[in-house]
Order: structure tokens, then sequence, then C-alpha cells
């Protein structure tokens, strides 16, 4: 018997910014900048307070179910802000700083979460997918989307945004070999948050790493601390730039932790303690650049007080417009189904309309 | 103008597409150098090249799902599934995301994809081969279903699914992709994706049919002739939007209807043309409608196939016993 190795690997954790705020090693070159990462910090603030003001907006009935970002703004922010605009988002349902990022209104997030379609209509970032309800089934369209920009010789590239239950799905599989196989300038990036409503990573797969789901399809993996956004930005910005260099799609695994319920349908309290939780807020991604930020003398008390305000104010004036917003006239239920409303469908338009059921 | 087969009419009509829009391209199973296992889009990559004419490998969810993703980013894809039982990973992504992007971005994000599939059965293939699925796909809001019974009819149907707006299911009745050979014009020219067509003028009875039933009920129609009784054929070629006023002006006419399709009875589409025959058409109904459809029953391996598929004389004596109803 010969029996010898002809395959290995490897997967790299990346980790920058420690949860006690300070850096481990050298900084990447944008980090030099504290602007820069005043400006991540902004976004994070301003996630968490949209974050909040949608929880409560649930709780009092004006907004429909909510899946929070509480905990991992790091991961959709840091990932966005290694994007061009011109490139292209794919997002799951949690990613709403990176959307807010992308040019997503405030008021879209409200009008889309209080179920009126047309906070899907994005004004800002016209090419970027509205939010995969179904788990994973957006991976797919990742690919198409890189292999449509990569068929026109445009240099753009897309992010798709999954969570860690949605890599067990065969289309998330199928979708990263495909990337492989046709060299497509896509980044697949897992929210590694460890649970999937009340299933825990570790009942997700028995893989190490989720990073590593890459190695069987051909293409790179890497983790990286989903809790510092600086990492999480360095990684995606090098994996982008293999995209559009290259053609080489990434996975990227970041792990970071669901600090809230699954949705405000859920009650985390069933499946998992607060013995479990709370160990998880001393790593969270907005104090640490906090006070990383403190400690290089960037942020001051009043520039904290003054954010938290702004937001607020933006937040609320945004909850505003939506609640002033009235929904669409019960017609244009038919109107968007075809291009053309065909004459099968203009009968149970107008029927309904009569509030008949002649159709 | 050359006599071909229904299979090579969606080649040319794919051809045709091709040449006319640079945003067309055709992905799937052996598409390629193979031209696919029924060589539908046999010659494709020699005359367009491998970056319009692409192999997948084996994973119908991700056809489906690339498919929407080049759609949505302004491309064209026609995307094969080989056979109509492996078709059922692709429902995900056609109901909740190419019937959807439309509505649920406001138009802002559109899906102008074509899901093709042989379809139905009849050539003695193997097991999950030969299924007729097309109801559960005419059931989803936001999808055409389109079924050509003839090569015309794939030539010009085929054409206005890849040039239509929104996504459509196009399901080839292999039975018939090399049975019936015609003239069909390489012009371009299409044909409608909302009506139905009248294949022959009748005034006793309307036989209702799609795809590769068409055969058996025309010769129905024929054999019905020699006893006095005129039947009018009509060929549904859409499923969905259904064209129910030719329908029933036909019924009007005629006072009784069969329908006829290879798909199992119950939930079949049948029952939809049924049902709105009673709302819409009742009162010129002389008879009840009757369905010649296959049996709620697993498609049979190819020894007792044909026990399933709805034959010509099934059609006949549904057709006499709506004639005959009192
Ligand atoms: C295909 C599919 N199955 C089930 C669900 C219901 N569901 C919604 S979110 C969720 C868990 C998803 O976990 P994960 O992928 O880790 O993302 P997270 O919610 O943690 O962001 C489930 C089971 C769904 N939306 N889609
Ligand atoms: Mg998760």
């Amino acid at each position: 018997m010969a029996r010898t190795t002809v395959a290995s690997f490897a997967i790299d954790r990346v980790a920058m910014l420690g949860s006690d705020g300070q850096m481990r090693g050298a900084a990447p070159a944008f980090a030099a900048d504290p602007a820069e990462l005043i400006t991540l910090y902004r976004a994070m603030v301003l996630t968490r307070s949209f974050d909040a003001k949608a929880v409560a907006m649930q709780r009092t009935g004006r907004l429909g179910t909510y899946a929070s970002v509480l905990g991992q703004e790091a991961v959709g922010i840091g990932a966005v802000a290694a994007m061009r605009p011109e490139d292209i988002l794919v997002p799951s349902f949690r990613e709403h700083g990176a959307q807010l990022w992308r040019g997503v209104t405030l008021e879209e997030l409200f009008l889309y979460w209080g179920g009126d379609e047309r906070g899907s209509n994005f004004a800002g970032p016209r090419d970027d997918f509205p939010v995969a309800i179904p788990v994973a089934s957006h991976t797919p369209h990742a690919v198409g989307a890189a292999l449509a920009v990569k068929l026109r010789g445009e240099d753009r590239a897309v992010v798709c945004i999954m969570g860690d239950g949605a890599t067990s799905k065969g289309d998330f599989y199928e979708s990263l070999n495909l990337a492989g196989v046709w060299s497509v300038p896509a980044v697949f990036l897992v929210n590694n948050n460890q649970w999937a409503i009340s299933v825990p990573r570790s009942a997700q797969s028995a893989a190490e790493t989720l990073a590593q789901k890459a190695v069987a399809v051909g293409i790179d993996g890497v983790q990286v601390d989903g809790n510092d956004v600086i990492a999480v930005r360095q990684v995606m910005a090098e994996a982008l730039a293999r995209a559009r260099a290259e053609g080489r799609p990434t996975l990227v695994e970041a792990v970071t932790y669901r600090l809230g319920d699954h949705t405000t349908a859920d009650d985390a309290r069933r499946y998992r303690d607060d013995a479990e939780v709370s160990p998880h807020w001393e790593k969270e991604p907005v104090a640490r650049l906090r006070t990383y930020l403190r400690g290089l003398g960037a942020w001051s008390r009043a520039d904290e007080e003054k954010l938290l305000e702004d937001c607020r104010a933006q937040v609320d004036a945004a909850a505003d417009a939506f609640l002033a917003t009235p929904p669409q006239p019960p017609e244009t239920i038919f109107d968007h189904i075809y291009a053309e409303l065909p004459a099968d469908l203009a009968a149970q338009r107008a029927a309904a309309m009569e509030g008949s059921d002649d159709g | 103008m050359a006599e071909i087969t229904l299979v090579e009419a969606v080649r040319l009509a794919l051809a045709r597409a091709m040449e006319e829009d640079e945003s067309v391209l055709v992905l799937g199973e052996d598409v390629g150098v193979d031209g696919g296992v029924f060589r539908a889009t046999d010659g494709l990559i020699r005359r367009f090249g491998p970056d319009r004419v692409r192999d997948t490998p084996l994973a119908e969810a991700v056809i489906a799902g690339v498919s929407v993703g080049l759609a949505v980013q302004g491309f064209r894809p026609v995307a094969e599934i080989q056979f109509m039982g492996f078709i059922y990973p692709t429902m995900d992504q056609m109901v909740n995301h190419a019937a959807r992007f439309r509505n649920r971005t406001r138009g802002r994000l559109t899906c102008p994809m074509v899901l093709r599939a042989p379809y139905g059965g009849g050539i003695h293939a193997p097991e999950h081969h030969s299924e007729s699925n097309e109801a559960m796909f005419a059931h989803m809001p936001g999808l055409r279903v389109v079924i050509p019974s003839s090569p015309a009819r794939a030539y010009g149907l085929m054409l206005a699914a890849v040039r239509d707006p929104d996504p459509v299911v196009f399901l080839e009745p292999k039975r018939i992709y090399r049975a019936i050979k015609e003239e069909v014009a390489d012009d371009g020219s299409e044909q409608p994706l909302d009506t139905c067509f009248v294949l022959r003028e009748g005034t006793d009875v309307t036989l209702v049919t799609w795809g590769a039933m068409s055969v058996e009920t025309l010769a129905a129609a024929e054999a019905l002739a020699e006893t006095e009784i005129s039947a009018e054929v009509i060929d549904v070629a859409t499923l969905k939007p259904l064209d129910m006023a030719t329908i029933l002006a036909s019924v009007e006419k005629t006072g009784r209807c069969v329908i006829v399709h290879e798909a199992a009875l119950t939930g079949g589409f049948g029952g939809e043309i049924a049902a709105r025959l009673a709302e819409h058409g009742l009162m010129s109904l002389l008879a009840p409608v009757q369905r010649v459809t296959g049996h709620d029953i697993v498609m049979p391996l190819p020894r007792l196939e044909d026990q399933y598929m709805p034959g010509t004389d099934r059609v006949v004596a549904a057709a006499r016993r709506a004639v005959e109803f009192a």
C-alpha cells in the first residue's frame, strides 16, 4: 500500500484590534488615519441606533418582525467599507449596517421592515440586491452578478453576505463551487454569529471552521475576528483585490456573536442563558473601537454625546417619515407582477378593485 | 425554407436570439461541446463561444440561481435543465426569486430569464425523466409557462420567451422533439405569449390541450370526423397567463369541452380551465366538462409507461361522452 498526502490545508485567522481596544501588531494603512476609523465608528453607532429604534417600534406594533444586528455591526460595515460604490452587494436579511453604508436610507429600511415593497426600491445603490429571506438562496445570485460584470469587462466586484446557518445549505456550496470554476469576482462573507435561531454553530457543522468550506471547492478561505471592524475591512479589501485582479473568489468567515434575539419574534432565553451571552458583551465591536479611538486621543466624551444625539435625531426623523408615508394604493399589488399586466390578471385586478370575485 | 423538427426549431430560435442580442447566454449541463443531451444547443458554442454558451457544474439550484443573478444584472440567460425530474431544486429560485424581483423592488430589478427543460413522457426514458409538472410552475404568480406543440410554435414562442422582460418556464415536449417536421422561416418573428391557438376548427366539441398531447388530440379530431363529429382543437401553448377568451369563445360555439393533458389528474392545469369554464361559460355548456389526463400515479417505468400515457382512443371516447350527453 502506498499512502501519500495529496492535499492539505490551513486556515488563517486574522485579528487586529483586541477586545481591550489595543492594536495587536501593525495596523493596516487605512487605519493610520483616525478620520477613517471615525467614519467606521459613526456607521456602527448609527446602525445600533437604528437597531434599537426598530426593535422598540416592533414592540409597540409600528414595525413588522425585525432581525436585530446587535453586536455584529462590524461584519457588515467592515465589509462594505472595503467595497467601491459601483460594486454590488447581495445581502442577507441582517445586514442593515452594510445597507446603510451602501446608501440605502434609514427610511427605506423602515419601509421594508414595516412591510412596504418600496423599501427595496433603493434610490441609492440601484444595482444592490434586496435582502434575501430564504437562507443562502441569494448566494447563486452573487455568482450570476459577478459573471455579468466579468463578461462585460467591468472593474466591479460582488459581495454576498450570509449567516453561519446558510453554510449548511446546498445552494451555498453550489455557489462557491461555481464561483471557483468560473473564477468570478465574488467575495462570500459569513456572518458567523454562532446561532441560527436556536441551533448553535456546533450543531450546524462538524467542520472546525466555516472558512475551510472554501477548501473543498478550491477557493481561498480565511477567518477573521468579526468584532474587529478594522480586521474585517482589511481582510475584505484583500479579498476584493484578489477578486478584481485575478477573478479569485474568497470565503471569509467573520466570527462574531448575536447579542440579541434571532428576531423580534424569537425569545432566545428558551435556548441559551445569560451566562453564555454576557462574556460576549466584553468583546462587542463598538466599545472596542471607541476605546481605541479614545486611546489615540481622537474621540472625546463630547464627540460621543453629539454622535449619539445626531444618530437618534436621524433615526427618529426617518421613523417619523416612514410612519407618515401612506401605504401604496391597493391596486398596486397587481402592477409589478409582470412588465405588462396580462389580460387574465387585469380582469382579476378589476374585480378586486370592485370588491367582487367576478374575475 | 427547410423542414425542421421541434428540437431544431428550439436551436434555431436560440441562435437567432443570440445573434440579435449579445446579452443572451445559454447555460446548463452539457450544453456546450456536447450540444445538450437532446442536441437543442448543438453548434451554439462554436458559433458564439464558451463565454456565451456555458457548461455548468452538475447543480440545478445554482443553474437557476446564477441565471437569476445574470438576469438581474442585465443579461438574458437561457438555462437548460436536462430532464424534468431534476427541475425541483430550481423551484426555490424560480418561485422565491425569479418570479418576485420585479414586484419586491417595485420594478427596480427584473429577471428576464428562460428556464427550459425537455418535458413529458413517451420516449421510454429512465426513472425521473418523464414527468409533466407544468401545473407546479403555472400556479406561481410572476412566471410565464409556455409549452410549444410544433416546430413553428417552438421557434416563435422561444423567441418571444427570450425577449420577454419577465421569467419564462419553457417546457419542451420531448416526445415530439423529432416526431414532426415542418417548414419554419428563420425570420425572427415571434408568437404571442398570451394566446391560445386554434389548431383545427369544429362545431360540435372543443378539445383543449397542449404540448405533445396535441398529436393524440388532433388524431382524435380526425377519428371523430369520420363519425360526423366536428371537433375544434385548441393548443393552449401559454398556460400562464391563460387566454381563456379563446377557449370560452370556442365552447360558446360547441357547448362541449374535453381537456387533454399528460400530467396527472389532481391539481393538473385542466382543473383550472374546467373551473373557469364553470365560472364564465356555464350557460354555454351542454355537457359536463371531460378531462383526459394521466392517472394520479407515479410515472411508471418504460415497460408500463404506455399504460400511463393518455391515448387517442381515450380522447375520442371522452368527446363522444360529451357529445352524446343529453
Ligand atoms: C431556507 C430557509 N429555511 C429556514 C428559514 C427560517 N430561518 C430564518 S433565519 C434562520 C436561521 C438563519 O441562521 P443563519 O444563517 O446563521 O443567519 P442568522 O439568522 O444567524 O443571521 C432560519 C432557520 C429561512 N428563512 N430560509
Ligand atoms: Mg447565525
